[in-house]
């Protein structure tokens, strides 16, 4: 127990830490490293919540598929380097929206550690490949299936951008 | 507190294996392929060469660090750790022997995606240093790398899905168990020999190994992402490549070859390491064998193997074993 929240305690600054970083970052490169650095901290959280099958997949997923074709579209346009430029006027509405979206965040952190039926620890679930398996054939094979056209669909649009013709 | 000390004392085991290992498989890497090309090869720095390592090794540390003048000093320095540090932790899944101090996690249900995911991420390294050193041939060659290690990855993934299907379980200790009973014909190589090839050719891929070693191709890229590395930062790269080509070779033996298993291994202990050591030697000599034999795939070739070959064989070959196992066919179960 105790060694679980220092490791918790240890990771999640590291997360935060590394989102910060994400956002304040002007190089894209740097911030897309951030990004990974935090992904691979969700997927430590993911592990001590016992949950090493969601762990694995989020680092699969994210870590060695997505950020990987991040950096490799960063490298091929050059683009790392954000101009020092102060916020376009056509994006200014984003701030008072970002603000407003956080605030919204916050207030539903703090409810959620305030009411205390929220703060109950959930039963522990079966999370092996086996029952997550299992339930994504069984229980949630409408949801899995809908996911996996949708899928389809963004890849028959991949190709239907890059044909020559 | 106990299995805290058990895992560090492991851990450490397993990362001196690694690193011993590398030194020595590029002394057979060297000796095998200078008699694949009638030549002789190091043989000066002790009986045989056996030093050769060692001399290198302490070359390279006193080597002067050199940081070309335009890199980005800070990911210049990352990158070969970012290499080196998926390489050995691809050990943490495989289990070297059938004694229980020799396997770190073999046992764990997430084993075979554990293995994936840390694939997925060895790219970095390559990607970031080819990046960092600020040389256009270090760039491309990092490119090249991210884009072959994920077109790779799918039909290792594949290939990997038929092994998974055959155990019925992604641990590894499971794997091997099921390639025991009776003979050698329970190794999975002999039942599924389609994975085993993809999962072959693929792991070659990953590794950047010749035939598909575009990565470095020396007449179009100088040494590829590696060009402006020197001294141990150097070294760091080649370790993790060596580091690598031990654990695909492992998990070769793990996934096809029936692990640690042989005769009599029941009765004691250290066989299951000299036999899980020997197959791994077999794997490594091919990979040296491969090296001296094929001449390199042309860029769009490989991407066109990769996607157009090598995918829809490793999912046609799910769906048959898929299929085998579900119709109960004897050896399918």
């Amino acid at each position: 127990m105790q060694a679980e929240f220092i490791v918790f305690l240890a990771v999640a600054l590291v997360a935060i830490g590394a989102a910060i970083g994400m956002a304040l970052s002007r190089h894209a490169l740097y911030a897309a490293m951030f990004l990974v650095l935090n992904f691979a901290c969700v997927a430590v959280m993911y592990l001590l919540l016992n949950a090493p099958f969601l762990a694995v997949a989020q680092v699969t997923v994210y870590t060695g598929a997505i950020m990987v074709l991040f950096v490799f579209v960063i490298m091929l346009l050059g683009a790392e380097k954000l101009p020092a430029q102060e916020t376009r006027p056509e994006m200014r509405w984003q701030r008072p929206l970002a603000i407003g979206l956080g605030a919204f965040l916050l207030l539903q952190v703090g409810l959620a550690l305030a009411l205390p039926g929220m703060r109950a620890a959930p039963e522990p679930i079966d999370a092996s490949p086996l029952a997550i398996g299992m339930k994504l054939f069984t229980t949630y094979l409408f949801p899995f299936e809908v996911a996996s056209v949708l899928l389809l669909a963004a890849m028959v649009g991949a190709v239907t951008l890059t044909r020559k013709d | 507190m106990s299995i805290l000390l058990e895992t560090i004392l492991k851990a450490v085991m397993f990362v001196v294996l690694a690193l011993a290992g590398f030194a020595y498989t590029t002394w057979i890497e060297r000796r095998l392929i200078s008699r694949m090309q009638s030549r002789i090869g190091p043989n000066r720095v002790g009986p045989q060469g056996l030093l050769q390592p060692v001399a290198e090794g302490l070359k390279l540390i006193f080597k002067e660090s050199i940081t070309p003048a335009q890199a980005d000093k800070f990911v210049y320095m990352l990158a070969p750790m970012l290499a080196v540090i998926p390489a050995l932790a691809l050990f943490a899944v495989i289990p070297i022997s059938n004694h229980s101090f020799f396997n770190l996690a073999g046992g764990v249900d997430t084993a075979v995606l554990y293995v994936l995911a840390i694939l997925g991420t060895a790219v970095y390294g390559i990607a970031l240093a080819g990046w960092s050193s600020n040389n256009k041939y270090a760039t491309l060659g990092g490119l090249r790398a991210a884009a072959q290690v994920i077109s790779y990855e799918l039909a290792m993934s594949l290939a990997l899905v038929a092994v998974v299907l055959m155990a019925g379980s992604a641990s590894m200790n499971v794997i091997i168990e099921k390639q025991l009973p009776g003979n050698i014909l329970g190794w999975f190589i002999f039942r599924q020999p389609i994975a085993a090839a993809l999962f072959a050719i693929t792991a070659l891929a990953e590794l950047a190994r010749s035939p598909f070693d575009l990565v470095e191709a020396e007449q179009e890229l100088t040494a590829g992402y590696m060009t402006e590395y020197g001294g141990m930062k150097f070294a760091l790269f080649f370790m993790s490549e060596y580091v690598k080509m031990i654990a695909l070779s492992g998990l070769f033996t793990v996934f096809f070859l029936g692990g640690w298993s042989g005769p009599f291994v029941g009765d004691s202990w250290p066989l299951g390491l000299v036999y899980f050591s020997i197959k791994v030697l077999l794997c490594l000599m091919v990979m040296v064998w491969v090296r001296a034999t094929l001449p390199r795939f042309r860029y769009d070739k490989l991407m066109a193997f990769g996607w157009k070959r090598l995918l829809p064989i490793a999912l046609a070959n799910v769906v048959i074993t898929a299929a085998l196992i579900a119709f109960g066919v004897p050896g399918y179960k």
